[in-house]
């Protein structure tokens, strides 16, 4: 296991280039350990470039980011491993059982096989899931997924995860069951990094960035960015700074 | 309400063992902005791909407009615009191919129709000849609206059509589906965002193939009648997980940037701010609020269990 300083996450000027189209501008933050980052921007403003570039799928134009304590450029396959992810289709195998499914993912990210049974029970445990281990996974209702599928992308205890739009069409008190699995595992010490459109969700983050064409064009607590635009939620920041007021 | 519109007898959908819908009742009016809210799995698309006909009920029946959805689904699919919840155009042809596209399967012209889209469609003419699939998501929605119009419908059917959509998007489709019902379109729209619902006329709260509630947004929220409390403070998690232990919390859950709690009975605000800096000796905020329309689709879901 590396050791971090103490940004878990640290972009200097990332950029991203297709052809004459600059899809991330020179961007530039850290992240610190055990901090809920929101990741927000409006569709096409850069952000799924920029988090494929932070998790190592996509290389970067110029500019450096060091993730989990790896050089995203230099090293993407460690970043990977030493990540978590989920994706808003959740990464989950319909056709294989609850067990099967945390089974696969301690594989891939190389746990060894002894610990992969206490795992298993572990996390049905933390879940109050012990009953549905044999359940296929297609067969579970969204919200139970959504938690298995958070639980999972943290299986190899990374010291950050990304979520990607993690709480996309569930039920309002789903949606809030969710950010208190967020809250629990930030005050455990890991970091988070998530991506929403829902923006009530963007005051719960410590910081949330906003990024506008390719650029970061705020970046602050939820409390200084409402006082910075003079307003009282997070929707009419977002809105003011997407619509260039 | 005008004139009925829609008018839904009993549907329910049955995929195996999975009952999608339940016994689903109900009628809409012609020029109504009709809101189907609710989580994924409540069985919002299924009832919009049975109205629309591209699915039949396994029991029931719906009419639109007088026309029977199974017997009728040929003369109704003229009628009907559907925007489904996936993109559905054509990624490698371009805006105005697609557009055209779709005039033609309906036997019109972008320019007989031309007058219907055009507060739409202009936003995006400047890049008529830039492919579908290289559109931002909000364009492409304004595209697939357009498309889902070019034929003068008379019922407009709109399956989650800001899921995935960033905010500004969001405000912007709502105003053009307030725009369209000015000019008499039936509309009916499904989303997860609660907030959507106070733009509807009506709304349907739908959960797991049943519908729990169907009235307009304004009656919905007078009907909440829990006392209900937004309380603000530092150490927002832990203050959380505080307050679901005291005697009086029926309910808290984080709402932005604070947490609303609904009470088993009335109490003072300060009373209540007394009582958590017993508890956890911390200052807090407190003030009485009244629902909105994510207290009352909570509460119902609450409720209903």
């Amino acid at each position: 296991m590396k050791s971090y300083g103490k940004y878990i996450v640290e972009v200097e000027n990332l950029t991203k280039k297709f052809g004459d189209f600059v899809a991330v501008d020179n961007i530039s933050f850290n992240v610190k350990k055990g901090e809920i980052f929101g990741f927000l921007g409006a569709n096409g403003a850069g952000k799924t470039t920029a988090m494929k570039m932070l998790t190592g799928l996509l290389s970067p134009s110029s500019g450096n980011a060091i993730v989990a304590g790896w050089d995203v450029e230099k090293n993407p396959e460690k970043v990977k491993l030493n990540i978590g992810y989920m994706s808003q289709k959740f990464s989950l195998y319909d056709d294989l059982r609850v067990s099967e499914n945390i089974r696969l993912y301690a594989g891939i990210y190389k746990i060894p096989g002894k610990e992969i049974k206490i795992k298993i029970n572990t996390l049905l445990e933390e879940l109050g899931m012990q009953d549905l281990r044999k359940k296929l996974v297609g067969d579970l209702p969204l919200g139970w997924k959504q938690k298995l599928a958070f639980a999972v992308a943290m299986v190899h205890d990374p010291p950050v995860v990304f979520l990607d739009e993690p709480t996309s069409g569930v039920d309002p008190i789903t949606r809030r069951q969710f950010w208190e699995m967020i809250y629990k595992a930030s005050a455990d010490g890991t970091t988070l990094f998530v991506t929403t459109h829902y923006l009530d969700e963007a005051e719960y983050c410590t910081r949330t960035s906003i990024m506008v064409d390719g650029e970061i064009k705020a970046l602050d607590t939820p409390e200084n960015l409402k006082q910075q635009f003079e307003v009282d939620n997070m929707q009419d920041v977002f809105v003011k700074l997407a619509r260039g007021l | 309400m005008n004139k009925t519109f829609v008018n839904i007898e009993n549907i329910s959908k049955f995929y195996g063992e999975i009952k999608a819908l339940k016994n689903i009742s109900f009628s809409v009016g012609e020029g109504e902005l009709f809101g189907l809210i609710g989580p994924d799995g409540g069985g919002k698309t299924s009832l919009i791909r049975i109205l629309t006909t591209l699915l039949k009920p396994t029991e029931g029946r719906a009419e639109i407009n007088g026309m029977d959805i199974v017997k009728d689904f040929k003369k109704l699919r003229k009628i009907i615009g559907y925007m489904p919840g996936r993109f559905s155009l054509y990624e490698d042809l371009t805006v105005e191919e697609n557009l055209k596209f779709f005039a033609t399967i309906f036997n019109t012209t972008i320019k007989e129709n031309y007058h219907l889209i055009e507060d739409i469609y202009s936003q995006i003419e400047p890049f008529k000849n830039r492919r579908a699939g290289k559109l931002s998501g909000g364009m492409k929605q304004k595209l697939a609206l357009s498309c889902a119009l070019i034929h003068k419908p008379e019922i407009l059917f709109l399956d989650e059509p800001t899921t995935g959509i960033d905010a500004v998007s969001r405000v912007e489709l709502w105003e053009m589906l307030k725009k369209l019902k000015d000019q008499n379109l039936t509309i009916i729209v499904s989303t997860p965002y609660m907030d959507e619902a106070n733009l509807c006329d009506r709304v349907a709260f739908m959960q797991k193939g049943e519908i729990m509630e169907i009235n307009p947004p304004e009656t919905i929220i007078q009907e909440f009648n829990e006392p209900l409390y937004s309380v603000k403070g530092d150490d927002f998690y832990h203050l959380l997980l505080e307050l679901r232990k005291m005697e009086i919390t029926k309910t808290a859950f984080p709402f932005g940037d604070s947490i609303h709690l609904t009470a088993y009975n009335n109490i003072n605000p300060s009373e209540l701010n007394a009582m958590i800096e017993e508890r956890m000796r911390i200052k807090t905020e407190t003030q009485k609020i009244s629902a909105n329309i994510e207290d009352c689709f909570m509460a119902k879901m609450i409720n209903t269990e």
